[in-house]
């Protein structure tokens, strides 16, 4: 038998407890990862590209991605 | 812009919020470090094209975003690996009742669509506009605001409704099929 005691979203929008909780519970699960901080190999990586002409890294450029294709303008 | 101190350092402060960014698109903590690396070597090798003065973090969420949905598309028929390795990149493990409600969460999460689970995102976590979400989706900003409706009413009705396991019959035909039995 189902129960229809929960609330539901309703037609003109969401139960607005239900959105808070949502809302909470992504902000838990996203924050948890930022309060872990900078990993060191991270850290390391930026720190030890110097900036003085030597700003490329040993990537290859893959030729399927453009930074810029995505809608900035 | 050439890469100066003040903008190497900003970029290492954007790093918690992509990895966060990563993980919850990804729900895989070793597949999400190695798009934030990807990420990185990207900005770095491209850091000519970022314009002074414009958004560093919305800029670095695009190549992610980017990077994701290449990778993703060249994984899609990969099975999936995702079970308890994102709780293990957890510092604090949670209790057992929060760690149950956080699986369920993510479970629910990557039930959505992937449009509306990045939207959902950038909006409800990282604190995106709505604007710079469109920007960094490369879409219209009313195409994200239905995306984010979308997501938080597909979530609510995964997490909160019983019985719906699939959102598939709007209210309605769930109460006939309900009054039915």
């Amino acid at each position: 038998m189902m129960k229809d005691s929960k609330p539901s979203p309703g037609k003109g929008g969401l139960n607005a407890e239900i959105q808070s909780r949502i809302g909470h519970q992504l902000r838990a699960m996203y924050d948890d990862v930022v309060r872990q901080g900078v990993p060191d190999r991270f850290a390391e990586l930026i720190r030890k590209l110097d900036g003085s002409g030597s700003s490329h890294p040993q990537v290859t450029p893959a030729g399927d991605f453009d930074t810029k294709d995505n809608g900035r303008d | 812009m050439p890469l100066t101190d003040s903008l190497r350092e900003d970029i290492l402060a954007s790093v918690p919020n992509l990895r966060a960014f990563a993980i919850s698109l990804s729900g895989n903590g070793d597949r999400a470090d190695d798009l934030v690396q990807e990420t990185l070597l990207r900005a770095l090798a491209n850091i000519d094209s970022f314009q002074p003065g414009s958004n560093l973090p919305a800029w670095l969420f695009t190549i992610l975003r980017n990077l994701f949905r290449s990778d993703y598309r060249k994984r899609r028929r990969e099975v999936e690996d995702s079970d308890g390795s994102y709780a293990k990149t957890l510092k604090s493990q949670p209790n057992q009742n929060a760690h149950l409600e956080f699986e369920e969460f993510r479970a629910a999460l990557d039930k959505l669509p992937q449009d509306q689970r990045e939207a959902l995102i950038l909006v409800g976590a990282s604190g995106f506009s709505y604007e710079d979400a469109a920007k960094i989706c490369g879409c219209a900003v009313g195409t994200i605001k239905s995306r984010v409706n979308r997501a938080r009413s597909k979530l609510s009705a995964l997490l909160y409704v019983e019985g719906a396991e699939d959102f598939g019959p709007d209210d309605t035909v769930r109460a006939v099929i309900g009054s039915g039995r």
